[in-house]
């Protein structure tokens, strides 16, 4: 009943979002079935095509998204398979979003994996539906199943030049039993009318460009109060006092409320401090900067990055935990005195980021008879029925959590911090609550992507190819914001470093301890960030050093084609079962970007150069070249970008390509730009004037893409598209101007 | 109290004079269009047109809208070629910037009916988008000033 409960609310809450109800007495599969399916296969994974769509008498298709719409298309794509499958007609099929209920399974829109981990259940979905629309009309005309067909939206018998519609089918196929997988019957891959083809766009598309797409910022319920939070400004401080008499005083509020500071671990609990309530977000802004709030001091007020880095510095320089070794670097580096061998070391280090989707965390929430409703933009709606339970002493499946679409998430909208904020205030103050994060709340009190260092180390033998490998990674890892005595990055060291694709006989890869100062987080392609920036810049210095071509040299790293054995546990090892980490992948995408960009015949001026990268992760292999050009003034522009991805089955190539072209902007913004430091605790950047991210003017101005045609399973595309960028812009201004950035981002260093 | 003209449709407003037009069009007047993204004037998210020009709804305050006419992104009526080209394109990703891309574009057309590329650069280096469309909306903004150079011609 959820989902009518969803539709009403929706209606209640935004109007003309939703203007066809789901109509349930036509659902395709009748819920006795239901029952007796789900007897059969006990557990939350059991198959219920109840929950994924419905047809209606008019032949509605309502395919229902389970995971969040944030950018990266999985709002479509994942509905889009099922309409494949069904061989609906797409323009009469709706899409109804989720809320946040495990009978879906996993929901957390991250990690690029909603296209792979549902591809063949959203294609079970629609082909179950298929099933039973034929075996309807089959009944009706008396005819044997495997004689009928359909065409998108009718079911057809060609003998006889008879077909109904599924609208027509829909009350009858309801009664019908539901199909074991082993009996239906799949598309081949050349009748597929939508995956893989150019034809479909989002389907939130006219609502964006219209502003009719309702956002989380744009969520409402009747009665609501809004609310803004002045937060401590060092992580796990406490007030010592307030005075908010100045505050009262502003036209709009209402009152102010102390929402207890957080203890670890942090999770996604709320950080604490002082609601402004008001009439409107304006007056609780207002009434804010009136507030007088006297701090306590926090085990973190001696957090100073200058002083972080040389911590961090100090340990990679260390022995670490050794997280995948192969041959003996030790004995080939006391090797090192040999002639015509040498030992190459280098030193990297990037700093914390912020996420700044451009839609600040928002979220309303209404707590009432121990229940809680909220509306959230959220990249994971199980993560807030699980947080306000365990906040507020509640029941997860007493809470509700409706899913509007995201103005960006990139890993932030993971954490649902903010609508814990408003179920808490909403209790305190018996009404619907809505809070709304400044920019200024968004960057300081983020959960950063973490500051990083990398030490490597090579033995280089005559051919110039390394012999030896050593690369060690230091960072307060994301587990720290789960389990504060967390100091190792255990569940990083899959982003990009316990996988080193290169050819080399020695190799090992170390990770060392550090301590957390402020929350940590995933953002977009998470650690591949810094690992990628360290090795694809390790190797680009390597063939400098070898005074061999980049291209080529790289392509000597990835060597012979061969399935590269990796030492993985529990899902990692699952994953490389599935998707073995294969050279000729990596291998075919630098040859292909090295082609598109005229790597090598490519006139390049004084002060141009090209960079190359290509880097695996959430198993889809990329690489990417970048072209600079650094003017008199030393500052970077980028003319041109060539990336190239083999994701495996691809379901919108066009997603893909805005999905890479996004990527290299979002690489523009942190390799030349993003930098988050904090002084004595607090974070020193506040707004879009001190963490830049980069304009149209500052972004590539041609950003081509190709995505390589495969038939391997589908793998991961919202994110990997970023790691390659930084090292392949960094060895392309090494390759202008003959400086090697060591660390990021770029505007701190002088090219000229 | 200050009266102004939205979307066609006078207005007026006897609250905090200094309460920006975003504030207003957003959480009094119910249209959510327009797009909270800095409160600086850093962002364009909340770009909307005062007498056809673009500005930035959260750095203006209703006193200086007093008397003017504001368009939002609910105003352009019927759909503006612009916004054709950004379905034509598929500009949006995440698409919450992309109300204010759309009124700054439609601005700039207006005033540039064939911009070239380091026009439309220099006018819309004032829009953010995070999800890094920059690319496609140069793209839809050069087939938007087509398709109105067409309409001239015609």
């Amino acid at each position: 009943m959820s989902i009518v409960e969803n539709v009403s609310r929706r209606k209640f809450l935004a109007g003309g979002l939703a203007t066809g109800a789901l109509v349930l007495s036509a659902r395709l599969v009748s819920k006795r079935l239901l029952v007796a399916h789900g007897e059969e296969s006990a557990g939350a994974a059991a198959f219920d095509p109840t929950i994924w769509m419905s047809v209606a008498p008019d032949g509605t298709v309502t395919i229902v998204a389970h995971r969040s719409e944030m950018g990266c298309g999985s709002r479509t794509s994942l509905p889009l398979i099922v309409a494949d499958e069904l061989d609906a007609d797409w323009p009469r099929v709706r899409i109804e979003q989720a809320i946040g209920d495990p009978k879906y399974g996993e929901q957390d829109t991250d990690g690029s994996h909603s296209v792979r981990s549902n591809f063949e259940l959203m294609r079970q979905v629609g082909a179950t539906g298929r099933s039973m629309l034929i075996s309807a009309a089959a009944a009706q005309w008396k005819v044997a199943a495997s004689e009928c067909s359909t065409e998108p939206h009718f079911v057809v018998h060609k003998a006889s030049g008879r077909k109904l519609g599924y609208g027509e089918l829909a009350t009858a196929a309801a009664k019908l039993p539901v199909p074991k997988k082993e009996d239906l019957k799949f598309k081949s891959r050349k009748e597929w009318s939508y995956i893989g083809k150019e034809s479909t766009a989002l389907f939130d598309l006219p609502d964006m460009v219209t502003g009719k797409a309702i956002f989380g910022m744009d969520a409402a319920m009747p009665g609501m109060v809004y609310a803004s939070i002045e937060h401590p400004p060092v992580l796990g401080q406490k007030i010592k006092s307030y005075d908010d008499k100045a505050a009262l005083k502003v036209p709009g509020v209402q009152k102010t409320v102390v929402i207890e500071t957080v203890t670890p671990p942090h999770a996604f609990k709320p950080l604490g401090g002082v609601a402004v309530i008001g009439d409107n977000t304006w007056a609780t802004f207002k009434g804010r900067r009136a507030l007088k709030i006297d701090w306590d001091s926090s085990p973190h007020s001696s957090y100073n990055s200058a002083e972080f880095r040389k911590t961090l510095e100090a340990t990679s320089r260390q022995p670490g935990k050794v997280v995948r070794n192969v041959g003996d670097v030790d004995a080939e580096f006391a090797k090192a005195g040999r002639p015509g061998a040498k030992i190459i070391e280098a030193e990297y280090y990037t700093p914390h980021l912020a996420h700044v989707s451009m839609e600040p965390p928002v979220a309303v929430a209404e707590y009432r008879d121990g229940k809680v409703l909220a509306w959230a933009p959220t990249q994971n709606p199980q993560a807030v029925q699980e947080t306000i339970a365990g906040v507020m002493g509640i029941k997860k499946e007493d809470v509700t959590c409706h899913v509007t679409l995201l103005g960006g998430g990139f890993g932030r909208k993971s954490k649902p911090d903010q609508v814990a904020e408003a179920a808490v205030l909403s209790k305190q103050l018996g009404k619907p609550v809505k809070v709304t994060w400044t920019r200024e709340d968004d960057i300081r009190f983020d959960y950063f992507h973490s500051v990083a260092s990398m030490y490597m180390k090579a033995a280089i033998g005559a051919d110039g190819k390394p012999t030896a490998w050593l690369q060690r990674t230091v960072y307060p890892p994301i587990g720290s914001t789960f389990d504060a005595a967390a100091r190792y990055a255990d569940d990083e060291m899959g982003l990009g470093w316990n996988n080193l694709p290169f050819d080399i006989p020695n190799h090992r890869a170390e990770n060392g301890p550090a301590d957390y100062h402020v929350r940590i987080g995933w953002l977009r392609s998470v650690a591949n960030i810094y690992h990628a920036f360290a090795i694809h810049s390790f190797a680009d210095e390597l063939a400098h050093n070898a005074e061999k071509d980049s291209v080529e040299y790289l392509l000597g790293l990835i060597g012979p084609d061969r399935i590269v054995k990796l030492d993985l546990k529990g899902d990692e090892a699952e994953d490389d079962k599935s998707y073995p980490l294969d050279t000729a992948r990596l291998r075919r995408v630098t040859e292909i970007v090295a082609k598109n960009s005229d790597w090598g015949k490519r006139p390049m001026g004084k002060g141009r150069g090209l960079g190359i990268a290509a880097h695996r992760s959430f198993l889809t292999y990329v690489a990417t070249v970048v072209e600079v050009e650094v003017d008199a003034k030393g500052r970077v522009h980028i003319p041109n970008v060539w990336t190239a991805m083999d994701a495996g089955t691809v379901v919108s190539p066009d997603n893909i390509r805005n999905q890479c072209q996004g990527a290299a902007v979002f690489g523009t913004s942190l390799a030349l730009f993003g930098e988050i430091t904090a002084t004595n605790g607090a974070i020193n950047q506040s707004n879009f004037n001190d963490f830049v991210i980069a304009r149209m003017s500052q972004a590539p101005r041609h950003i081509d893409v190709e995505v390589v045609k495969s038939e391997a399973p589908p793998a991961g595309v919202g994110e990997p598209g970023v790691p390659p960028f930084a090292p392949a812009l960094c060895n392309a201004v090494f390759a202008a101007t003959g400086k090697r950035a060591r660390e990021l981002p770029l505007a701190k260093m002088k090219l000229v | 109290m200050i009266r102004l003209k939205v979307n066609g449709q006078e207005r007026t407003f006897d609250g905090d004079p200094g309460m920006p037009l975003l504030w207003y069009l957003r959480d009094v007047a119910g249209l959510t269009g327009t797009k909270f993204g800095c409160g600086m004037a850093l962002c364009g998210a909340c770009t909307v047109h005062q007498n056809g020009e673009a500005i930035r709804s959260c750095t203006t305050a209703m006193k200086e809208v007093a008397g003017t006419e504001i368009t939002t992104i609910e105003g352009i009526q019927p759909m503006h070629p612009v916004q054709r080209a950004w379905m034509e394109i598929r500009v949006p990703q995440c698409g919450y910037c992309q109300t204010g891309q759309i009124m700054q574009a439609i601005a700039l057309l207006k005033d540039n009916k064939n911009p070239s590329d380091d026009d439309i650069d220099m006018t819309m280096s004032g829009n953010l988008c995070r999800c890094g469309t920059y690319s496609r909306i140069r793209e839809a903004i050069h087939t938007a000033s087509k398709e109105l150079a067409g309409k001239e011609r015609a």
